[in-house]
């Protein structure tokens, strides 16, 4: 793998990090970065441990449980405030990722704390170095 | 010195099985809940006791456990041999009906314990066994 690629990953995540909220598609994304859609998935999740579909939609729903907890911007605002084109697949995508529906999430939720406090033994034991850009 | 309690961990099998749990049927809730490449640091909390969280930590092999740690801490979680708790209420019996008809299934109902209290005993949904304790009137 060439020295160059890791700081294409990085920028890549970057700009997920970035545009998160905005139609990104995975051609645009590797155009920016000088990388073949098919390269920049093989290395991001090599890094990442996840597709760059998938980081994408991470990053979504963590703004979107950030909303949830903070304001009270409605559940349909909030859809589209973080990206998702649909209600019903922000719905379903967000219990799966967190096993409650947005509604509920709200509601058994204090306002969080920012920015997230992780225990450095939980790093360390887990391997947690690259923190996001939240 | 030490002087409280701020984060302890309840292993689970299932973060989101486990979240629904603590929070709709034990009233838990979250304190944090975020991903860190692929792990998820979600911990719960009461709020009555705000300055205490539990970190549901799901068993799942990273860079700090092999499959066979893995496999081998399921299998305790499971049978209700690693994770022990005790809860606290002003009611074991009011608080034991509520649970129990929220679907929460005690392996021994509230009882009178000679040395002043009563307490019942309740799994949780990954097979964590805890305790529901009320201190008697002295």
């Amino acid at each position: 793998m060439p020295l160059t690629v890791p700081k294409q990953i990085r920028l890549a995540r970057r700009l997920l990090d970035q545009h998160y909220a905005t139609p990104i598609t995975i051609e645009a994304l590797g155009s920016q970065v000088a990388l073949s859609p098919y390269y920049l998935i093989r290395a991001f999740k090599h890094i990442y441990k996840q597709t760059p579909h998938q980081y994408l939609i991470g990053r979504r729903i963590a703004k979107a449980k950030e909303l949830l907890r903070n304001t009270q911007i409605s559940v349909t605002e909030i859809c589209a405030a973080v990206g998702f084109e649909s209600l019903g697949s922000f719905s379903t995508l967000f219990r799966k990722a967190t096993g409650l529906s947005p509604r509920a999430y709200r509601a058994s939720s204090l306002p969080a704390a920012s920015p997230t406090y992780i225990p450095l033994c939980v790093c360390f034991l887990h391997g947690i170095q690259d923190l996001p850009d939240f | 010195m030490i002087n409280r309690l701020s984060v302890a961990t309840i292993w689970v099998l299932d973060q989101n099985e486990a979240l629904r749990f603590y929070t709709e049927k034990l009233g838990f809730t979250i304190r944090a809940d975020a991903l860190f490449g692929d792990y998820r640091w979600l911990t719960v909390g009461l709020d009555s006791q705000p300055d205490v969280e539990f970190q549901l930590a799901v068993i799942k092999v990273s860079d700090g456990y092999t499959q066979a740690e893995v496999a081998f801490l399921t299998q305790l979680v499971a049978a209700g041999k690693l994770g022990n708790g005790v809860w606290k209420t002003d009611n074991c019996q009011q608080t034991y009906e509520l649970l129990s008809a929220r679907g929460v299934e005690f392996i021994q109902p509230p009882t009178d314990r000679p040395y002043g209290i009563i307490e019942a005993i309740f799994k949780d949904n990954s097979g964590n066994l805890m305790v529901l304790s009320q201190d008697k009137p002295r």
